[in-house]
């Protein structure tokens, strides 16, 4: 085992930081240097109108490549919910190139699309709503989507439409000729004589055999990549495609490499690069003053994403602005995609605000998962907790220190050499003792299950898969072999949907031995993490059945937490909600559980880039994300521990973490000082918890991010397109964490004109659309409240969410200038899936105005009982009333006691006493 | 009138019987005096005081407690969020009136159990304690010998001193005339080595004239001189006649006399017309080897050797020295093999050819032997002393540990105790260093070499530290907390690895076991709540 162990060292844990040279610059990814050597101008691409199919769902139209004379099929559908979907293929491709499957949740929806003009140079269609319309012109090909004379989005605006079609290799090309004349097939068939047979084209460096390191890509299938560009005109900002460890709003790529989506493990990430990382969600979204809207570039392949921000005019798209807006100064954000291989599939989300483009990406790859209560409290996980007593000790910890926690987590030492599904027999001799030892404190483990498996014939998992042939192969045919964590493993094809539902099956408590209704699963190294392989990662030209791994590795991750995520919810015959949180990630992987930033360090500036990373991932639906506090490499000075905590405790999901070599960081280790500020923090976390169950729960619903930029909220403000050092929670919530080493204060930007500020602490009072400067200490951060909501909390902070289920609200009404306030409250049973099956849950409107505060019911078809009650009322930014009484749901009219604080205008209403679920109304007088 | 004064939110039902603050149907002031409240909010489920003092009983104050009588067992506080909250805290079960959890009554068997350990462990506190009082005591005795046999040592070391210098006088007073002899026999000796030489010389370039003179005529001539190419001068590979003329010093021919002069100049190059077998015989002064210079050990190295033969515990360096091995060892075991095998000392070769020095004579024989009987005797005082240096050292060193206010730790010196498991032989040697060794075969880690008494500040003596062991891979360096409990037996109890690289080790020692009467004491403490 020792030379294993080291010989492991050395391959994953070699280097000081990143090793940029284990990763492909754009220039040594052959297909993205190919299509990046073509520069905007005239696109070869000319649309074949006679070609044109109008039906009530889509239009189809042939597109041919004047160089080569291959002929493409675009369709154009019309979605609901104002989006267009954009596709384009080869008409005839020598085999069929791979559609993303499970990715969509329904196959979305059309509405009908008219033709309103048609001459030689193209198309008018209208989509409905708003004086909207898709131009398509035919030479060059291009599409607009303008709205009445504004034009809101061109494609292949700068030529760059690209579209590698699949050829056979020269060598063997002449012989298939001779045999079956394939090639003059096309032209037989092409209504149009003076289209020729497909031009041969010149062969390229690496479009048959690429070579990166020692790892030769084979290529049977020779080039595939596609491109196509997209032009935003009167757009500055755009956002999105994480994951990078990089500024909210997106660079501008000229002069450097592209952003890269590839599901990589990069060993000690560098921040501020472009470089992939584990995860991938090909959705950019554009905002400005007027407008926000998206794209979803829906493949699954190796992508780079180009950025260039201009002012119109510079490119050939000016023209036609200057016909449509007659101007020439307006920005212009150009985006260019590149993928390796697949298919055009892409999705534009016309908005126009930010909600309703949450609304429609929301609608096409579905919302985050709702998750239960616990999972948003505090999360205790280390590589490794060493064994029974020594989870035990940590759980005791908790108590005697009096800290909050929800959940123990146990990495990858768990287990018997690595073999996931398995215990280690000396160190985790009675698994069943330890998760019910946790029960009875009403807390709950998490285990990791990874997704390559030790290949070991004595080792059950291992030998099922291979019996059922669902490892995923080499292009030879053989299982495919790569090292990991265990040593020699395989990689179990998720994919493939039986393979997925055999993973599920194994998550039954009878079959993982050792496992409770308390153990939920951490899902690590499913980019998939191969440390012998290209860049860390799985051979491309391996086989996922007939689909090679180039075409699905940014999906894989997604499949394994999809799988994973689908074995908690049948363990529990479909009652409990699963948790997983998975490292990988693709669009759509919100449906699945949470998400983390990867392997960060104990650095002020992992802190700092933990706030855009997870802002990014909110703008593209997944909501649960956190980064490990304390950073997961390196040792945290105690001051940058502290500072990860509270603003931990305000990330949606929060989690400490440290790696195996570093030194134990348990809350408490620290010095009191240092242990009372961090209890503070957590407790400041579990009295917001029903705040947070219900963003979340408004996050299931609409698809609106629980973490939220701040122009995201108030879009019509320049000041905060950029802001990344704070967020909204909600939109209710302002947290300007401390990042900083030494922090003597902060300068917070309170947005919004007209908008009131109350400082959470103090209840202090600050106008909107104001740079403000706030003192700190190490107590807490600046957190403020919005004139104008209301917050539920549950001030009463026990050892466990769970323990607090059944205690008393109380609500902070803030205010507005008008002296109004709105809020909700959502409970339920807080784990199973009766909420939705059954309707079991309450959800209320928080309504103050005109001196009355009222509780309404949101959802009168639902019937949830709840022993919650209202213990509190502090309404800031009130004035002194005479008298307060309660109405109750029955009429009766009852007192209420008060406190009126003058000197804060913060006015504190003593038990009302009713039921969390009840109508009630409060009436100042 | 405890009560009174104690800061905490009381028992509730404590003080309800008592009446002191929670009189019913009277207003209650909060403890801190902040608010008075009338009596049916105290313990209404609502927090009114800034303290939580009107909440003994409930969860409503956040910086709350609560009080367990526990009867049967030790009363405690437990912080008010755990009331009700569905958790069994309380052994008395009275923290769960209103949650539904089935809580069971545990007190008595706790407070049994908990009275049969405390009766344990006072049995072996109370026997750990004499072993103690005897540890005090041999420590004492230890401690006094050590003491004397400084003393001694010292003593000891003056005379051995003295000592030195007087064998020192006799052995320079001994080598003088032992010198000199030497000398003179040697001095002999080279003047009858030169007319040997001269001799054997002169025989040779006899020899040469003969075997140079072909024609026998008497002389040797130019053309004679040329069939001897290797008396080329000019480097052409041929003797020309003009070389062979100068050779010859400018004349054509020489007779025997001045041939002398001639055999000079050529005697280096040439060579013999006989075989090549008889040449090596014929010229031992040209393939003469030479003789490799004797190796000897230099004096402070092996002094060195021999201090840390001597030495009870290895000084600051070379433990230094072995940690690196061990760092080597660990990381990079591959480079084992690249280790030089130590070189091996050959005696010098004698050459056989050389003729011997002849015998000294009686005179300088005698000298001889009186020299070395003077070194001998210097050597063996200066050995002496050293030792007396030594093992001054190694008490001192003893004496300068601090062995606990009654030395009672002073047993462990120079001691180690090892405590086997599934994978590893783990060795504390008190004082000096902890390792570990794999079960099956492997080299052994440094856990920490002795750094400092690291318990509490009001016994320091229950943690011991040991820092500095054999680095981690991009970690620390490994480190041991020894935690000593009171116990007959002097022995590791366990080990573990709480956090990468730093090793905690519990170690039981009669040595810390406290007085039983301070046990006791402390127990009926917690009695009187």
């Amino acid at each position: 085992m020792v030379p294993l162990l080291v010989a492991l060292l050395f391959l994953c844990l070699g280097a000081e930081a990143v090793d940029r040279s284990n990763f492909k610059t754009c220039e040594q990814s052959s297909f993205c240097k190919r299509q990046r050597e073509l520069k905007p101008g005239q696109s070869p691409y000319r649309a074949l109108l006679d070609t044109l199919e109008l039906s009530d769902s889509r239009i189809t139209l042939q597109l041919i490549n004047d160089n080569n004379k291959v002929r493409l099929l675009l369709e154009l559908y019309r979605l609901h919910g104002n989006m267009t979907r954009v596709k384009i293929n080869e008409l005839k491709p020598l085999k069929p190139r791979y559609e993303v499957p499970d990715v969509l949740i329904t196959d979305p929806p059309t509405e009908p699309m008219t033709l309103v003009a048609q001459d030689e140079n193209g198309l008018v269609l209208s989509l409905g709503v708003d004086e909207q319309r898709v131009i398509v012109s035919a030479r060059p090909f291009r599409l607009d989507i303008v709205e009445g004379p504004t034009v809101l989005l061109s494609l292949n605006s700068r030529g760059l439409l690209t579209f590698e079609h699949l050829r056979l290799r020269k060598d063997t090309k002449h012989d298939a000729d001779a045999e079956d004349g394939g090639g003059s097939e096309n032209a037989e068939q092409a209504e149009d004589e003076d289209e020729q047979a497909v031009k041969e084209e010149e062969d390229k460096p690496g479009m048959w055999e690429e070579t990166f390191k020692t790892h030769s890509d084979s290529k049977p299938n020779g080039p595939s990549s596609i491109s196509l560009d997209f032009s935003f005109p009167g757009v500055d900002h755009v956002y999105g495609i994480p994951e990078h460890a990089d500024t909210l709003k997106l660079r501008n790529t000229d002069g450097g490499d592209p952003y890269r989506l590839y599901n990589l493990d990069v060993f000690q990430y560098e921040l501020h690069n472009l470089m992939a990382l584990y995860g991938a969600v090909p959705v950019i979204i554009s905002h400005n003053t007027e407008r926000t809207m998206g794209i979803f570039w829906l493949n699954a392949a190796e992508t780079w994403v180009d950025i260039s921000s201009s002012t119109a005019g510079k490119t050939v798209f000016g023209k036609m602005m200057d016909f449509v807006q007659g101007s020439s100064e307006v920005p212009q954000t150009d985006v260019r995609w590149i993928s390796e291989s697949g298919i055009i599939d892409v999705f534009v989300l016309l908005g126009p605000t930010p909600n309703d483009v949450f609304a429609q990406y929301a609608s096409l790859t579905g919302t985050q998962a709702f998750p239960s209560l616990s999972t948003l409290g505090y999360h205790q996980c280390r590589w490794n907790y060493n064994d029974k007593e020594d989870v035990k000790t940590v759980d005791e910890g908790f108590d005697k220190h009096d800290i909050p926690c929800d959940f123990i987590w146990l990495d990858i030492e768990h287990t018997d050499g690595k073999r996931y599904f398995t215990w280690d027999p000396h160190k985790f001799a009675q698994p069943k003792e330890m998760l019910q030892g946790l029960m009875d404190k009403k807390r709950k483990m998490v285990a990791i299950v990874d997704p390559h498996i030790k290949v070991d014939s004595g080792y059950n998992i291992n030998n099922e898969i291979r019996s059922k042939s669902f490892y995923v192969k080499t292009k030879d045919g053989a299982d495919y072999e790569g090292w990991c964590w265990p040593g020699n493993s395989g990689y179990p094809d998720f994919t493939n949907p039986e393979m997925r539902a055999w993973w599920a099956s194994k998550f039954a408590y009878d079959q993982y031995e050792g496992s409770m209704e308390n153990l939920f699963i951490w899902n690590d190294m499913n980019e998939p993490s191969v440390f012998n392989g290209p860049e860390v990662t799985m051979h491309k030209d391996a086989l996922h059945g007939s689909w090679e791994h180039r075409d699905v590795h940014n999906i894989y991750g997604l499949y394994v937490q999809k799988a994973t995520s689908e074995g908690l919810i049948q363990r529990s015959g479909g009652v409990e909600r699963p948790f997983v949180l998975t490292r990988a990630f693709f669009a759509g992987s919100q449906r699945y559980g949470a998400v983390w930033t990867g392997d960060n360090a104990a650095e002020w500036g992992h802190l700092k880039i933990s706030i855009p990373m997870c802002l990014s991932l909110g703008l593209v639906g997944i909501s649960f994300c956190g980064a490990d506090v304390g950073g997961f490499f390196k040792h945290p000075s105690t001051e940058l521990l502290v500072r990860w905590y509270q603003a931990g405790a305000y990330q949606p999901f929060f989690r400490a973490h440290a790696h195996l070599d570093t030194p134990r960081r348990e809350p408490w280790l620290f010095g009191p000082d240092n242990t009372a500020l961090i209890r503070e923090a957590v407790r400041q976390r579990y009295a917001l918890l029903p705040f947070w169950y219900q963003l979340f729960y408004n996050a299931y619903r609409t698809g609106q991010p629980v973490m939220r930029a701040l122009w995201v909220e108030y879009p019509k403000e320049p000041a905060t397109f950029v802001i990344e050092d704070e967020y909204l929670l909600g939109k209710d919530l302002l947290v300007h964490p401390v990042t900083d080493e030494g922090a003597k204060g902060v300068t917070a930007y309170l947005p919004g004109k007209g908008e009131i500020w109350y400082d959470v602490h103090t209840f202090q009072k600050h106008k909107g659309a104001q740079n403000l400067y706030i003192p700190v200490t190490m107590s807490s951060i600046p957190v403020f409240q919005r004139g104008g909501s209301i917050i539920s909390r549950k001030n009463r902070v026990r050892r466990s969410s769970t323990c607090m289920e059944n205690d008393p609200y109380t609500l902070y009404v803030a205010l507005s200038p008008q002296g109004t306030a709105e809020g909700e409250i959502y409970i339920d049973d807080f784990h199973t899936f009766n909420f939705e099956k059954e309707k079991q849950f309450i959800h209320r409107h928080l309504h103050f105005s005109d001196n009355t505060l009222s509780s309404n019911n949101l959802a009168p078809d639902s019937n949830f009982s709840t022993a919650a009650w209202i213990e509190k009322v502090i309404i800031m930014g009130a004035t002194q009333p005479t008298s307060i009484s309660l109405i109750a749901a029955d009429g009766t009219k009852s007192a209420v006691e008060f406190e009126f604080d003058s000197a804060a205008s913060v006015l504190t209403l003593r038990k009302p006493g009713v039921n969390a679920g009840a109508d009630w109304t409060v009436l100042l007088q | 009138l405890i009560v009174s004064i104690l800061p905490l939110p009381i028992e509730w039902e404590q003080l309800r019987m008592k009446r002191q603050f929670y009189e019913e149907n009277k207003p209650f002031t909060c403890l801190d005096g902040s608010r008075t409240i009338p009596f049916d909010r105290v313990n209404d489920d609502y927090c009114d005081c800034r303290d939580g003092s009107d909440e003994p009983g409930t969860a409503a104050c956040p910086n709350g407690s609560f009080h367990c009588t526990n009867a049967g067992f030790r009363p405690t506080f437990i912080p008010s969020s755990r009331i009700n909250d569905g958790i069994c805290d309380c052994c008395d079960t009275t923290d769960e009136y209103n949650s539904g959890a089935k809580c069971e009554n545990t007190c008595k068997e706790l407070g049994q159990k908990e009275h049969e350990v405390l009766q344990k462990m006072a049995e072996i506190t109370k026997e750990g304690f004499l072993l103690k009082q005897q540890l005090i005591q041999e420590a004492k005795n230890r401690q006094q010998e050590k003491q004397s046999k400084l003393t001694e040592l010292q003593n000891n070391k003056k005379e051995l001193e003295e000592k030195v210098e007087a064998l020192r006088t006799v052995k320079e007073t001994a080598e003088q005339p032992e010198k000199e002899a030497k000398e003179l026999h040697l001095k002999a000796w080279e003047e009858q080595k030169a007319i040997i030489r001269a001799e054997k010389d002169k025989a040779k370039m006899a020899e040469a004239f003969l075997e140079l003179d072909d024609d026998a005529d008497g002389f040797v001539a130019v053309a004679e001189l040329q069939t001897h190419a290797e008396l080329d001068t000019d480097a052409d590979g041929t003797v020309s006649e003009t070389e062979a003329q100068g050779l010859l010093g400018g004349v054509d021919h020489v007779d025997t006399a001045s041939f002398e002069k001639v055999w000079d100049n050529i005697k280096d190059k040439y060579v013999s017309e006989v075989s090549n077998n008889s040449q090596d015989s014929h010229t031992p002064d040209i393939t003469r080897p030479v003789e490799p210079a004797p190796v000897d050990t230099p004096p402070e190295e092996s002094n060195k050797l021999a201090d840390n033969d001597s030495e009870q515990y290895p000084s600051d360096d070379d433990v230094q020295e072995e940690e690196e091995e061990d760092e080597e060892e660990d990381d990079y075991p591959e480079e084992d093999f690249d280790k030089a095998p130590p070189t091996v000392k050959t005696p010098p070769k004698k050459d056989e050819d050389e003729e011997a020095m002849p015998p000294y004579d009686d005179e300088t024989r005698v000298l001889i032997d009186a020299a070395q009987k003077a070194r001998d005797n210097f050597e063996e005082s200066e050995r002496a002393l050293r030792d007396v240096d030594d093992q001054m050292k190694n008490i001192e060193k003893e004496i300068s540990f601090d062995f606990g206010p009654d030395s009672e730790f002073s047993y462990l010196y120079s001691q180690c105790y090892e405590l086997t498991t599934s994978e590893y032989i783990y060795k504390l040697c008190p004082f000096n260093r902890v390792s570990q060794k794999p079960k099956y075969g492997g080299s052994e880690t440094n856990l920490g070499t002795w750094g400092t008494w690291a318990g509490p500040e009001d016994n320091k003596y229950l943690l011991m530290k040991y820092e500095h062991g054999t680095g981690c891979w991009q970690g620390p360096n490994r480190s041991t907390t020894v935690k000593l409990t009171c116990g007959k037996e002097t022995t590791v109890m366990s080990t573990s690895e709480p956090s990468r690289c730093e090793y905690l080790m519990e170690f039981t020692t009669p040595a810390v076991c406290q007085e039983p009467e301070a046990v006791i004491s402390s127990l009926h403490g917690h009695d009187e709540f």
